[in-house]
């Protein structure tokens, strides 16, 4: 990477921790900035979906024009990477959403919402990841989501001990359950910004 | 924590702490009734707090205020996805097991419900459900969350539509931040002194500059504006109490003051928000409240 800019990252800065993404980003030198308007996203190498609120990042992102140049971007090979909310906005499917709740889509999943119950059953856990390697990642779990189907072209990064996957990769486009930008294990990012390296 | 626990752990400060984080950004609002709540979260509130009576009606009726009624909570639970938060007396410990027991996902720990101890707030560390405590000042905010607070709301003046509280509150727990950050390490020991609150906590703040949870603020929002202009002082996010169904047109202010507060830096938005939103909650100057009537003067 030496001599080479620092890649455009952008986090997606509507509601939710954004600025966690941000500071993780900058401290790996990816030159990290929020982004709430289509024309911000124009610039980007590669963008992060915090987590927060999914309902309400998606009704935001379509109420002001950013939907449509998102899911353009997806589709056009963007890298991405969501966490928690993130992981919702880019499920293809969605269970549990609020009424009339869409997603960006891109991932050949199905997620279901607020799988683990109310705040009281949100915890946290040792994940082995192999793509990861040792030591296993210590996972945020906040009233999280979890993967219940996925295409055959979707790889399970993680699961939990009961089976369950939360944390997938296919193409350019990862998601996880859990909030890696809370826990100051930065591997997560560091492997998004390879990908966005590899795009 | 020990890292190598491969079992889960529920209700750790930092799960504790992280349900606030997501929250940020956002306008949570309180609601009486499930349709109410079933508006907010179709506005895009990103949390709902469930009561009984909206500040400015226990205002205008008086009498005891206390936590709700668990069939009022359990139907705005079953209502909505989004979290769900519920009050309970300052010091009531038992409303708070009970709140607990029904699932609530925050706890607010409120002045706006009549006190239960004048002396003790709740003990909140043994609880597995957070909590979100008001705050005037920072030796106030650093005293709830060494008793374990997860979440900080400026107090504000609840359920007057005046704003000039949350101002005051937001300014001063911010400015107060910021001096103790100009200290030297050898004043620190005077300073917490001064707060009135724990000497590790001021030196946390001292060397990090912000509080180690989130600071939203509270008491009198009742405009798209008044929401950006808590995001522009400082605040993580917003709590809407009276300010949404005490007006004209809840569907529309609710929806308003969260794009205002996305948009807090955007004052073209923030005036394409106010637009035709029909008339605001009438409130009261809080010049006119006489003292024993004010709420943010509870807690301590």
């Amino acid at each position: 990477m030496a001599g080479k800019p620092a890649p455009i990252v952008g986090v997606l800065a509507l509601q939710g921790d954004f600025r966690e993404h941000i500071a993780v980003l900058r401290s790996l030198g990816a030159d990290a900035r929020p982004i709430r308007r289509p024309e911000e996203l124009a610039e980007v190498a590669g963008l992060v979906i915090p987590g927060g609120e999914s309902s309400v990042m998606d009704k935001l992102s379509r109420t002001f024009g950013l939907a449509q140049p998102l899911k353009d971007a997806i589709r056009s090979g963007l890298p991405v990477y969501g966490t928690c909310a993130g992981l919702i906005m880019l499920a293809d499917r969605l269970l549990d959403g609020i009424n009339g709740q869409q997603t960006l889509g891109g991932l050949d999943i199905a997620v279901r919402r607020n799988a683990f119950g109310s705040q009281l059953d949100s915890f946290e856990t040792d994940l082995e990841i192999p793509v990861l390697g040792d030591p296993p990642l210590h996972a945020v779990f906040i009233r999280a989501p979890v993967v219940e189907e996925a295409g055959a072209s979707v790889v399970p990064l993680a699961t939990l001990a009961d089976g369950r996957v939360v944390a997938v990769e296919q193409g350019n486009l990862l998601g996880t359950s859990f909030h890696p930008e809370m826990t100051g294990d930065t591997r997560f990012h560091e492997h998004f910004l390879r990908m966005i390296a590899a795009a | 924590m020990n890292d190598s626990e491969t079992t889960e752990t529920l209700g750790s400060s930092r799960v504790k702490r992280g349900l606030a984080e997501m929250l940020k950004g956002g306008v949570i609002m309180d609601v009486v009734t499930a349709a109410q709540a079933r508006i907010a979260e179709d506005a895009g509130a990103v949390a709902v707090m469930a009561l009984e009576r909206v500040p400015a009606d226990i205002r205008s009726q008086g009498g005891v205020a206390r936590m709700s009624d668990p069939d009022l909570i359990e139907s705005i639970i079953a209502e909505v996805s989004i979290p769900v938060m519920a009050k309970a007396r300052i010091g009531h410990f038992v409303e708070a097991q009970v709140l607990q027991a029904l699932k609530v996902d925050y706890i607010d720990e409120s002045e706006v419900l009549s006190p239960a101890d004048y002396v003790n707030h709740i003990d909140k560390w043994p609880f597995t459900v957070p909590f979100v405590c008001g705050a005037t000042n920072l030796g106030e905010a650093l005293r709830r969350i060494n008793e374990g607070a997860a979440m900080i709301r400026s107090k504000g003046e609840a359920g007057t539509g005046d704003v000039s509280e949350a101002t005051k509150h937001i300014r001063t727990i911010r400015s107060e931040i910021a001096a103790l950050t100009a200290k030297s390490h050898d004043e620190l020991y005077v300073a917490a002194k001064e707060l009135q609150a724990p000497y590790e906590l001021v030196l946390e703040i001292a060397r990090t500059g912000k509080l180690p949870v989130v600071l939203f603020t509270a008491g009198g929002v009742a405009t798209p504006a008044d929401a950006a202009l808590m995001m522009q002082l400082g605040a993580d996010g917003v709590f809407v109490g009276s300010g949404v169904f005490k007006s004209g047109n809840p569907e529309a202010r609710a929806a308003a003051i969260v794009k205002a507060t996305t948009f807090f830096d955007d004052p073209t938005v923030i005036a394409d928000a106010s637009r035709g939103l029909g008339e605001a909650m009438v409130g009261i100057n809080v010049s006119d409240l006489p003292a024993p009537h004010r709420l943010s003067e509870r807690g301590w």
